[in-house]
């Protein structure tokens, strides 16, 4: 038995063969995947929803997750963003000559894990192995599957003024995680991802509020981004009260430091959801009564103005304008 | 629930006191206070916490040159870009250096992509175990920074020196803020009544190198820490010493800064670096403003290990930064800023840095 991965786990032959069973079915095995066909055949009805993301996070490991669970939480979540309930999942693997089989299915059984307290299976893959140094250790792409009930379903289009913007907990501890981690830095208050699967969480809200008008998952370019986004592509003003926003105090502390802005940093298992006015309590109570949202919020109102506006009411009384970030967020020298 | 405010990093924010340190203010203001905020995080403080707001409209704001990166001279660009193409040489970097362009817009960022090894780090120690690791090449770290940064990098060059790591050296870029003060006061075209000092600088330097300016210029200073009501707290003494006509240096930041400073940092800076004239992006050529190593390490001075002296680069065409850190030219009236210039293609250094001025204007302005 090999221990590390070699180019002929990737040539389609005896050794691809067998680490599709030693490792994938093994721990990702399901009706639909042992089938081993050349395709999935799926058991879906209605309008279906379907999203796909490509996952290369460095460390492959960091406190509160890893690439695997992180491949699975990312699609589900960008699913579950349509308001559809995410059933199937695809994954494919693109694998580093040499990494050890051992991390592999590590990754692996965090991902079934992931699959599993999801609710999703994975219904199909791939495998390909390239050269050493071709990529950093292992990425993944995952693409989701999910049905979509009635009713006009949650669009980013959808803010209107008066509504109500919400999101079910902290902001900023996935990318401040992984910056941290990625460079050994520690803070006195350690910071933990928030990879998480929404779906859940999603369907209770959708529950209790009927129509929900916006949901999306604050990723890459944190909260102000997204925000920023939605202004934009709704053609309203929005305006944030920053004294209400949550954040971990590991987060406060760790961006002070390094002089980030916590509104930019990616989240994985926070939403942003906006309702109408009237619903916002209800919607409030529905995700706080959630494990995932207990330190829910509302944060802002979408207002009538300029388009595309997002003011912030800072926190000392103060106001300024939010933007998207424009590159990656370098921290500060001195 | 457990909000921002709430936090023990938040307690210099509290919306009660910050409110009531701006009437304060109001009720002690004679007239017109524009002030320079020498440090880049307070610009950034000033823009992110909306405190521009609270404040009256004869409190304006001119942002300085206290922003490192804003201030590093296109030849030292230029230097660092033609070092990092040279074979075998790893730069390592803070992370704001690498996406500011030469005049012919090529970065630290660019390079790498076509090749070059540069990598970004968070303290300069990482240089010494970058240098044992790799023997075989040449690691360089690039020194930016003031007071506040040039001690950690000059321990690292006691270091070195002193475990013979014979493929480390050190191109210094280092600057000296009272100097830089010194010289925009002369030069009488500063538009400015106080200056608001720079909190992490002033920890290593105390107040002794900044008493010239009450005696010289006459003009009212304060040492301000970087949280809102730190910085309300530091315009405050301003406004005071503006009523009783009576110029000093205040230090309003007194959990942070000694007013004799940090001893064992002015220690090792003065042991490892000699200042000389350096040239500043936009203030030019500044006597006795810029740290080089000294002859003992002269063996790990870059500059002259990679003959590297003689680069010459000029500022890049149309930026407007030098008037901007003097305080002349609001971001916004440059012809290029939000057009040719934003912080993802920035022209000059100060939209490419966080620290900036005119990326805080971009970010954040209203
Ligand atoms: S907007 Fe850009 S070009 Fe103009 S002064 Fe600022 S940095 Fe320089």
């Amino acid at each position: 038995m090999h221990t590390h991965i070699l180019l002929d786990h990737g040539s389609g032959g005896l050794a691809s063969q067998r680490l599709i069973k030693d490792v994938f079915v093994r721990h990702l095995g399901n009706a639909v995947l042992s089938s081993l066909n050349d395709a999935a055949c799926l058991d879906l009805s209605g309008r279906v929803a379907m999203s796909t993301d490509t996952f290369t996070v460095t460390p492959l490991f960091f406190p509160g997750g890893d690439i695997g669970s992180l491949a699975v939480h990312g699609t589900v979540n960008d699913v579950a963003m349509c308001g559809a309930v995410p059933r199937y999942l695809s994954c494919g693997f693109i694998l580093e000559e040499g990494l050890s089989l051992e991390l592999l299915e590590r990754i692996v059984a965090s991902m079934a894990r992931a699959a599993e307290s999801a609710g999703v299976q994975i219904a199909t893959g791939d495998t390909k192995v390239v050269p050493r140094g071709a990529v950093d250790q292992v990425f993944i792409n995952t693409t989701g599957l999910g049905e979509l009930g009635e009713g006009t379903p949650p669009q980013g289009n959808r803010a209107a003024p008066g509504d109500a913007v919400l999101v079910n907990g902290s902001m900023g501890d996935h990318g401040l995680t992984v910056l941290a981690h990625r460079e050994g830095l520690n803070f006195r208050t350690p910071v933990e991802s928030d990879s998480a699967a929404l779906n859940g969480l999603v369907s209770d809200v959708m529950q209790a509020v009927g129509d929900v008008h916006v949901l999306r998952d604050p990723t890459r370019g944190g909260l102000a981004t997204t925000i920023k986004e939605i202004a934009e592509q709704s053609g309203v003003c929005i305006e944030l009260e920053e004294s209400r926003i949550p954040f971990s105090p590991g987060v406060e502390e760790g961006c002070s430091f390094l002089g980030l802005d916590p509104l930019f940093l990616a989240n994985e298992g926070k939403m942003i959801c906006i309702v109408p006015q009237d619903m916002a309590e209800k919607a409030l109570q529905a995700m706080r009564s959630h494990a995932l949202g207990k330190r829910a919020e509302i944060v802002g109102r979408v207002i009538q103005g300029q388009a595309g506006r997002v003011v912030l009411n800072t926190a000392i009384g103060g106001q300024r304008l939010v933007h998207m970030l424009e590159g990656e967020q370098l921290p500060r020298i001195c | 629930m457990e909000t921002r405010g709430d936090t023990r990093m938040q307690g210099y924010a509290d919306p009660g006191l910050c409110r009531e340190l701006a009437d304060r203010i109001r009720a002690a203001l004679t007239g017109r206070l524009r002030f320079m905020e020498v440090c880049g995080t307070h610009t950034v403080s000033i823009y992110r916490s909306g405190l521009r707001s609270l404040l009256p409209p004869e409190v304006e704001h001119v942002s300085g040159p206290g922003c490192p990166v804003c201030v590093t001279h296109a030849r030292e660009i230029a230097a660092c870009i033609a070092l990092a193409r040279i074979p075998g040489v790893i730069v390592l970097t803070f992370g704001d250096m690498m996406r500011i362009p030469d005049s012919r817009g090529m970065s630290l960022q660019q390079a790498k992509a076509r090749g070059a090894d540069v990598r970004i780090c968070y303290s300069p120690a990482e240089a010494l175990q970058l240098a044992r690791a790799n023997p075989d090449q040449e690691v360089v770290f690039l020194g930016v920074g003031f007071e506040t940064t040039a001690p950690a990098v000059a321990a690292v060059v006691k270091q070195a020196g002193q475990n013979g790591l014979d493929n480390l050296s050190l191109l210094s870029c280092h600057k000296r803020i009272p100097p830089a003060l010194g010289h925009l006061l002369a030069g009488r075209d500063l538009d400015v009544d106080a200056l608001l000092l720079p909190g992490h600088v002033s920890t290593v330097i105390g107040l002794g190198p900044y008493s010239f300016l009450g005696r010289e210029f006459g003009i009212p200073s304060a040492v301000s820490g970087f949280e809102p009501a730190d910085i309300l707290m530091g315009l405050y003494s301003l406004v005071r010493q503006q009523e009783k006509q009576k110029p000093e240096v205040i230090n309003a930041y007194p959990r942070a800064v000694k007013d004799q400073g940090n001893r064992a940092a002015q220690a090792v800076l003065e042991e490892v670096f000699d200042s000389g004239p350096a040239q500043w992006r936009g203030l030019g050529r500044i006597e006795d403003s810029g740290l080089y190593l000294a002859p003992e390490y002269s063996g790990l001075d870059a500059w002259k290990r990679f003959g590297l002296e003689d680069i010459e680069d000029r500022e890049p065409p149309g930026c407007r930064c030098g008037e901007v850190l003097k305080g002349k030219l609001h971001p916004r009236q440059c012809p290029l800023f939000g057009a040719g210039c934003t912080p993802s293609r920035p022209a000059g250094p100060c939209m490419v840095s966080t620290e900036g001025s005119c990326a805080a204007v971009f970010k954040y302005g209203m």
